[in-house]
């Protein structure tokens, strides 16, 4: 299946490349979507089975792939109305469609991925595409964006790569084979403890590139604010969700050998860091975008913290990962519609959005409490999961941090986001009689991923928690 | 006979870092190519012929021609200045790229055992580091891509050391992604050339909080 996935994208790809019209392309867009829920489902039925040799479908693969399906859709969905309120060039277009819909299909291979070196070269594409999507404006800063994206990024995937020959190396002298993530855990105690302490350094630097974690965060902000709102979505969350899995996969092999608690640590120094940063960054951002993405930075190093305090904690991460996923995108989905009725992505210029739209100032107002993780947030059962789990492993310290932290980044959050909403200036309302009106229906998806939030969180389905008790089983 | 190509590559990287010119720079990096084909010649055991393409492929067409053709079109196309304009004076870059040499030496030495002995290693280890020193110390966006181009050639030769047979998918992933991203970074770099006047990353300073 994930071979015949992988030709009919780039059948899809192809064509959307040569033939420019808009019908053509509409109707190729539609069914790739469908490609990818059959993909989707396929992979979910045939869990752990070994395909093509180089892929096999994990539970936290399967939890990743569906919320990239989920927010696939939306984002093609979204960037019908972003292209069709631009004019920009046939060619302009064709090339946005063709980069969107390959960074979906390489970040789902990335995900599927059983094998080191070609989840890496999947990472590789993500990076690629990514550039070209962030491109898509054409402006002076957006090809700075994606210029410092690209370079950073490439770095980055140059890590990993030293990162992988290291493992390399770990396997070579107690004779474990080849670098299959399965056959990498199974044999993890066999491992030479040096190498898989620089593979995992390597590896974990390389993967904070497109995880937005602290040393190499930087490239994901700018890639989040230039690029084109819908991309930007799938930027902070189902890209992000990579980097997750990279430092995920590397960090389940770490923890069953020695250097477990060395690791640990690793993970704790950077999230916290990360946590620093954005609650510092947020407090001077100066537009929108910019304060989301970094707020991505900040749950991302949440999830961090889960992920080394593992068992109650990596539930809590995991299922934080996914509401995290939609809501930011619902957020990033919304501020298009922003931009089109303020006209500037500045915060300083924004205000009374609530009477130009309500029913977008709704979902602004809904996700603002839903990504702070105020009840009824489903994310508020997540980090309240993070939070006891740091309270059951006696890291008190940190939870006061952490906490601390928050409380900032909250505070921030609410004065811009409600600034936005209610903030009144009689000079500029007077002179924008000329309203853009946006289409309630317009901000329907974005009220159903906010609704899957709160559902998902207190009342998760059976099936995603199985997938996550399977997916945390390998902490031990 | 290989002693002499790992000598002649770190004479590369010295020449690198004291190139005044930009043309000095690429024929460097030319050369290294070259010698990475030279290198993985002798060292392959069998050969197989499938390897073979790609090795060619891989370092002598792209690494010694293709690239360095690329990299002398951008300079051209964009009247780029053809001086290197380094941050730090040659030097200090010099005499920095000595410490890491000497450095990674001394440390292999010390740290006796395994892979610390291969030269190899050794050799990767100080291209890697001598690219990284290299990007954060020159001010043109081609340098930059200069410099990520030597780091490359250090992961490759990291390659040579592991030894471990990549799977084929692997290689042609390798492949993939210094072609792409070199070609990428260029078409970017043209890009930059043709927007901002100069062409240097003191230009690319807007996108900050």
């Amino acid at each position: 299946m994930i071979g015949i996935y992988l030709i009919l994208s780039l059948l899809i790809i192809l064509s959307i490349f040569t033939f420019r019209q808009r019908k053509i392309i509409y109707s190729l867009v539609i069914s790739f979507i469908i490609l990818q829920w059959a993909l989707t489902i396929y992979e979910y039925i045939n869990l752990n089975i070994i395909q093509f040799y180089y892929f096999m479908p994990d539970a936290i693969g399967i939890i990743l792939l569906f919320v990239l399906s989920v927010l696939a859709s939306t984002s093609l969905l979204y960037s019908f109305i972003y292209i069709g309120h631009r004019q920009d060039t046939p060619q302009a277009e064709s090339i946005y469609w063709s980069a969107l819909i390959l960074l979906i299909s390489a970040i789902s291979c990335a995900y599927l991925a059983n094998h080191a070196a070609i989840a890496w070269i999947f990472v590789e594409i993500t990076t690629l595409s990514a550039s070209v999507l962030i491109y898509h404006r054409r402006t002076e800063r957006s090809l700075e964006g994606s210029w410092k994206y690209l370079f950073i990024c490439s770095v980055s995937v140059a890590l990993i790569f030293i990162g992988i020959l290291f493992l390399g190396l770990a396997t070579q002298q107690s004779k474990v084979g080849d670098l299959f993530y399965s056959n990498l855990f199974n044999n993890a105690g066999r491992l030479d403890e040096f190498w898989l302490k620089a593979a995992f350094l390597f590896i974990f630097t390389g993967y904070t590139a497109k995880a937005g974690l602290v040393p190499m965060y930087t490239a994901g902000i700018d890639a989040k604010d230039k690029a084109p709102s819908p991309a930007s979505a799938i930027f902070s969350s189902a890209l992000m969700n990579v980097g997750f899995l990279g430092i995920y996969r590397i960090y389940s092999i770490a923890a069953k050998t020695n250097i477990h608690q060395w690791s640990k640590i690793v993970l704790i120094v950077s999230a916290l860091l990360s946590l620093f940063i954005a609650a510092a960054y947020m407090l001077r951002v100066r537009s929108f975008k910019r304060m989301f993405a970094y707020s991505s930075v900040e749950h991302m190093g949440l999830m961090t913290i889960g992920l080394s305090m593992g068992g109650a904690g990596l539930f809590g991460s995991i299922l934080h990962l996914i509401l995290h996923s939609f809501t930011k995108a619902g957020l990033f989905y919304q501020y298009g519609s922003v931009f089109r009725v303020i006209k500037s992505k500045f915060i300083n210029d924004a205000g009374g959005y609530f009477e130009k739209n309500t029913s977008g100032a709704l979902v602004l107002l809904l996700g603002f409490f839903m990504i702070t993780a105020i009840p009824p947030s489903g994310m508020f059962i997540s980090e309240f999961y993070i939070f006891r789990s740091m309270f059951e492993n006696g890291y008190f310290w940190l939870l006061i941090i952490t906490a601390v932290l928050l409380t900032f980044i909250i505070r921030t959050f609410g004065e811009i986001i409600f600034k936005l909403l209610f903030h009144r200036d009689e000079n500029r309302s007077l002179e924008e009689k000329q309203n853009t009106r946006i289409s309630i229906w317009e901000s329907v998806p974005q009220y159903g991923l906010l609704a899957a939030v709160v559902y998902i969180g207190y009342n998760p389905p059976d099936i995603l928690v199985t997938l996550i008790n399977a997916a945390i089983k390998n902490f031990g | 006979m290989i002693n002499i190509f790992l000598i002649l590559f770190i004479v590369t990287l010295f020449v690198c870092a004291t190139a005044i010119r930009l043309k000095t720079f690429i024929k460097a990096i030319a050369f290294q190519g070259l010698l990475l084909f030279c290198i993985f010649f002798v060292r392959l055991n069998e050969i197989n012929p499938v390897n073979l393409v790609l090795l060619l492929l891989e370092t002598l067409v792209f690494k010694a021609i293709v690239i360095p053709y690329f990299l002398h079109y951008l300079i051209k196309k964009n009247r780029i200045n053809r001086e290197s304009e380094p941050y730090i004076s040659n030097f200090a870059s010099l005499f920095i790229i000595t410490s890491i040499v000497m450095t990674t030496f001394y440390l292999a030495n010390t740290l006796k055992g395994g892979v610390f002995g291969n030269i190899y290693f050794v050799i990767s280890m100080i291209t890697i580091f001598t690219g990284l020193f290299l990007m954060i110390s020159r001010r043109k966006i081609i340098t930059h891509v200069m410099s990520f181009i030597i780091m490359e050639n250090g992961v490759v030769i990291l390659s040579l050391t592991v030894g471990i047979e990549m799977p084929m998918l692997v290689n042609l992933g390798i492949l993939l992604d210094i072609f792409v991203t070199v070609l990428v970074l260029g078409i970017f770099a043209n890009k930059i050339g043709d927007m901002f006047r100069e062409a240097e990353v003191d230009q690319l300073n807007r996108l900050r909080d």
